[in-house]
């Protein structure tokens, strides 16, 4: 049965997820480009402009860095849960929690408070509460039957009043009755040393944060028995249950971690990218965070990527104005980068289609080759290297024996 | 169908295949499991496109794009699992989107059913809704609808395995007075003595290569069988007398409800002792399915008790009951049994992962997780494209069943539960398993085996405990009694 290929068979390559999440964003950029050309503008110019905002100086680096963390901890949050076969839509409303958790904390803990002392205390504070937030859900889920897409939009909005209530009654601002009092530097994530480097940017210990988080879900789900666990309830939870997992338990946990990653994400951008909270708003970044995960395959390191490049859009797009192209563009770009990678199936079976016929020419090639020298050797018993050599050596071959016909 | 090849990834499922059915001929088309008969039906059919070969009907060759097309050729097909609508009447079923036209004439179409339904013998009335009637008389309406569609082509898929013995041989006379019709039937099955009862040629499938089409009736079984697996194959299972020791399962006046909410089995007691097989004999749907649930502990238990190894387990958790102990072969392998999307190491482990030496201190030991899964695939010759790293889904059925059966007995379980464990399998896979099984209870376990083929209930169990309508019939020892008897006991007669 097995060949020279440790019984791997000689196949056609399969479109991996990498290949799958270019193309749709370089579609989405064709998208772009076609846009921008519609109102008669210049789309070199326009994405040279984005370009420029986002990454022309270090100050921009660091904007734009920080923009993304808050996406790379929210795309992680929605990503670990999809992997137990939950939606997270709730990303918006744990980020709210986590924000107003660490608000609230920041403006009531002494000042002379040590930072070693006080940034542990808000991270861990702010992750329990969004812990609480995402685990309601889960217990919804798992008690009630309560769909979580429908749990979480409705405790976005109990996390949108509860901080609309919260900011007047704690931390209001009061010369501005409408927003919290800013929270002094030495009570958000900035650090002194990374606002010098990158020239009073907005990067703040929330990247490290959010790279180190990327490590954590990535070992959680591939090398702990939790993240088996909750793997193996995403993927089947008939055969979960059959096999003994509580599965009711992985959903809870599941979206009580997703939780947490989403309220780190709510701490980094109002206790460390901005440093006030507003009443009355409702974070965008919640749902960018669904395309952040979609488009990095949910997969910590492509959404690590996908994050930033998100970042990029979102920061760039200011200096669109200057050319004339209006920011929305870059909306559109992500939008249509998300239904690209929404209709992931057609973009594999397009690259598919395109892999299989030059493997089934390569194929041919071989066997011409193999023909004009009297080998009998089975195709499947070739190594690659020998594949790739008769395939080579035979192209010729075949393509006379084509035009014989 | 003539030099059929059908390749998938990583596997040729069809290579050269020629099959040719007469007119008027019952032609079976016999093969293990994943030996490519289901493939070349597809392709028949119009599911699946051939890469190389032609298809000719009645000698005009013909391109077959979907069922459509396969309808309009006269070609019908009555799938393994029936597709009716249980609400609607017979009649409503048949003509079900054949209607022709805006308004319809039920009347007619009655008629005619009528008509054909006695030319063949099929005894069917077109006003009976179809959840009224038994599954046999359903699958006769899957049968009626090909012929009201003008079919000469009837592809059988498995028909038998849903029918009791009586219907089965019912089912055969249909067959006959078709052909007699001068319809051809194509038959695919596993099951050879069906085979010899009732078709007349028999082509021969092994691994996607065409072994050849031989004349059933100068052909013996065990020749068939031997073409098919490639070596030959023993059906009588080896085993000596039981020496039942202390029971390891107790059931007790067990009730339990069905999905319908309505109690699926009824005031059920039981007991399986170690050291014998215990065989529950049924028509699918009369309560083996719940029994078992509540036995694995997947279903809640309404009244009664469960006792295992000395201990009620009746409301205990599954992970309880499996680290008791309890071994299961589930019915559905795709749906409970494997996670298909995930590669057989975590199938393997499934079950185990949180123990040493699978896991410390909750990080997963991946090499002790391979080497584990290794052994059991090596040892119960599942067959796979990458080893232990191949998606549990890219197996076949019957190599999806060999790893299950190998999790579940190496982890060496006091009670071992097989629910249909040879479905749809191929007689070599049917025989190594029945020796797994036989070997478990050798080795002093305790086995309750449910399945809906006589056959394997008589080959394997000490005693048989027949079930019907959710109540226990009777409990009899296998030496004592004969297919006959179980089989009217199926239908919930009871011995005088």
């Amino acid at each position: 049965m097995k060949g020279k290929n440790n019984g791997k068979p000689l196949e056609a390559r399969k479109a991996s997820p990498l290949v799958v999440s270019l193309s749709a964003v370089f579609l989405g950029i064709v998208a772009g480009c076609v846009f921008i050309l519609c109102i008669g503008k210049n789309p070199f110019a326009g994405f040279e402009r984005i370009l420029f905002g986002a990454l022309s100086n270090t100050r921009r680096i660091g904007n734009t860095l920080g923009m993304s963390t808050q996406l790379i901890l929210i795309g992680l949050s929605v990503a670990f849960a999809f992997k137990t076969g939950l939606f997270n839509i709730g990303a918006s409303g744990q980020m709210l929690m986590g924000g107003i958790t660490g608000s609230i904390l920041a403006y009531y803990l002494p000042m002379d408070m040590p930072r070693f002392i006080y940034l542990p205390i808000i991270i861990i504070a702010a992750m329990l509460a969004g812990a609480f937030w995402g685990f309601i859900s889960g217990f919804l889920k798992a008690k009630f039957n309560v769909h979580e897409v429908v749990s979480t939009i409705m405790l976005n909005w109990i996390a949108y009043w509860i901080c609309y209530d919260f900011i007047p009654r704690f931390i209001i601002d009061p010369t501005i009755s409408v927003k919290s009092k800013p929270i002094e530097t030495v009570h958000t994530l900035r650090a002194d040393w990374l606002t010098e480097l990158t020239g009073f940017s907005t990067l703040n210990y929330g990247f490290l944060l959010s790279i180190i988080m990327c490590v954590i879900v990535w070992f959680i789900l591939q090398k702990t028995t939790l993240g088996f666990n909750l793997k193996a309830v995403g993927s089947n939870r008939f055969c979960a249950e059959y096999a003994g997992i509580k599965v009711n338990r992985s959903i809870m946990v599941s979206m009580a971690i997703a939780g947490a990653l989403a309220s780190l994400g709510g701490l980094t951008y109002y206790c460390g990218y901005s440093n006030i909270m507003e009443m009355g708003k409702m974070p965008n970044e919640g749902f960018d965070g669904i395309a952040v995960a979609l488009l990095g395959n949910c997969s910590p390191v492509g959404i690590f990527f996908s994050a930033i490049f998100f970042g990029i859009l979102k920061m760039g797009r200011g200096s669109l104005a200057a050319t004339g192209i209006p920011t929305e563009i870059a909306d559109t770009i992500i939008a249509t980068i998300i239904y690209f990678t929404a209709t992931n199936v057609i973009l594999a079976s397009f690259w598919n289609g395109i892999f299989h016929r030059s493997f089934s020419r390569k194929e041919d090639a071989v066997l011409a080759y193999m023909k004009s020298r009297n080998d009998n050797t089975p195709v499947e018993k070739l190594t690659k290297e020998e594949f790739r050599l008769y395939a080579k050596e035979g192209k010729a071959l075949a393509k006379a024996e084509k035009e014989g016909k | 169908m003539l030099g059929i090849r059908k390749e998938f990834p990583g596997i040729v499922a069809n290579d050269d295949i020629t099959l040719q059915v007469e007119e008027g001929e019952i032609h079976a088309v016999l093969g293990e499991n994943g030996a490519g008969k289901s493939t070349l039906m597809s392709i028949l059919f119009g599911l699946y496109h051939a890469d190389k070969g032609i298809i000719k009907v009645r000698g005009r060759e013909v391109n077959i794009k979907s069922p459509n097309d396969a309808f309009d050729l006269g070609i019908g097909m009555v799938h393994q699992h029936f597709q009716l609508v249980h609400n609607f009447t017979v009649a409503e079923n048949i003509i079900m989107g054949k209607e022709g036209g805006f308004v319809y004439d039920i009347k007619k179409a009655s008629r005619r059913i009528k008509e054909i339904s006695e030319r063949y013998g099929l005894s069917i009335e077109p006003d009976m809704v179809i959840e009224d009637i038994t599954v046999g008389m359903q699958q006769r309406v899957e049968i009626l609808k090909m012929l009201y569609r003008d079919a000469d082509i009837l592809i059988f898929d498995e028909p038998t395995a849903v029918l009791t013995p009586q219907e089965i041989d019912e089912l055969m006379q249909i067959m006959r007075n078709l052909a007699a019709e001068g319809k051809s039937i194509i038959l695919i099955t596993h099951k050879l003595d069906e085979i010899k009862a009732v078709a007349d040629r028999c082509t021969i499938i092994r691994r996607g290569k065409l072994i050849g089409a031989v004349d059933v009736a100068t052909t013996s079984v065990e020749e068939m069988a031997a073409a098919m697996v490639g070596r030959p194959v023993s059906f009588k299972v080896d085993k000596d007398i039981a020496k039942p020791g202390k029971p390891v399962l107790e059931v007790r006046n067990l009730s339990v409800m069905n999905s319908k909410k309505v109690l699926g089995v009824k005031d059920f007691s039981l007991t399986v002792r170690s050291g014998e097989i215990v065989g529950i004999a049924g028509v699918d749907g009369n309560g083996q399915t719940e029994l078992v649930e509540a036995i694995a502990g997947l279903r809640k238990c309404e009244s009664g008790s469960i006792i295992f190894n000395g201990r009620d387990i009746t409301d205990a958790d599954i992970a309880e009951r499996n680290a008791m102990g309890l071994g299961h072969i589930p019915e559905d392998r795709q749906k409970r049994g494997l996670i298909l999307n995930e590669p057989l190491t975590a199938n393997m482990v499934i079950k185990k992962f949180t123990e040493s030496p699978f896991s410390h201190h909750g990080i997963l030991d991946y090499q002790e997780i391979r080497k584990y899964s290794a052994s059991i695939i090596d040892k119960f010759d599942v067959r796979s494209g990458e080893g232990v790293d191949s998606l549990a889904g890219k197996l076949s059925g019957g190599n999806q069943q060999k790893a299950i059966i190998g999790r579940e007995i190496t982890a060496d379980p006091d009670l071992l539960i097989a629910v249909q464990p040879t479905r749809g399998l191929d007689v070599g896979a049917i025989e190594f398993i029945h020796k797994q099984l036989v070997d478990e209870r050798d080795r002093g376990k305790a086995v309750l085996l449910v399945s809906f083929e006589l056959d394997e209930i008589f080959n394997l169990s000490d005693r048989i405990a027949v079930i019907s309508g959710g109540e226990l019939i009777d409990i009899v020892e296998t030496s004592s009694t004969d297919e006959h008897e179980i089989g009217l006991m199926m239908a919930g007669i009871r011995r005088g």
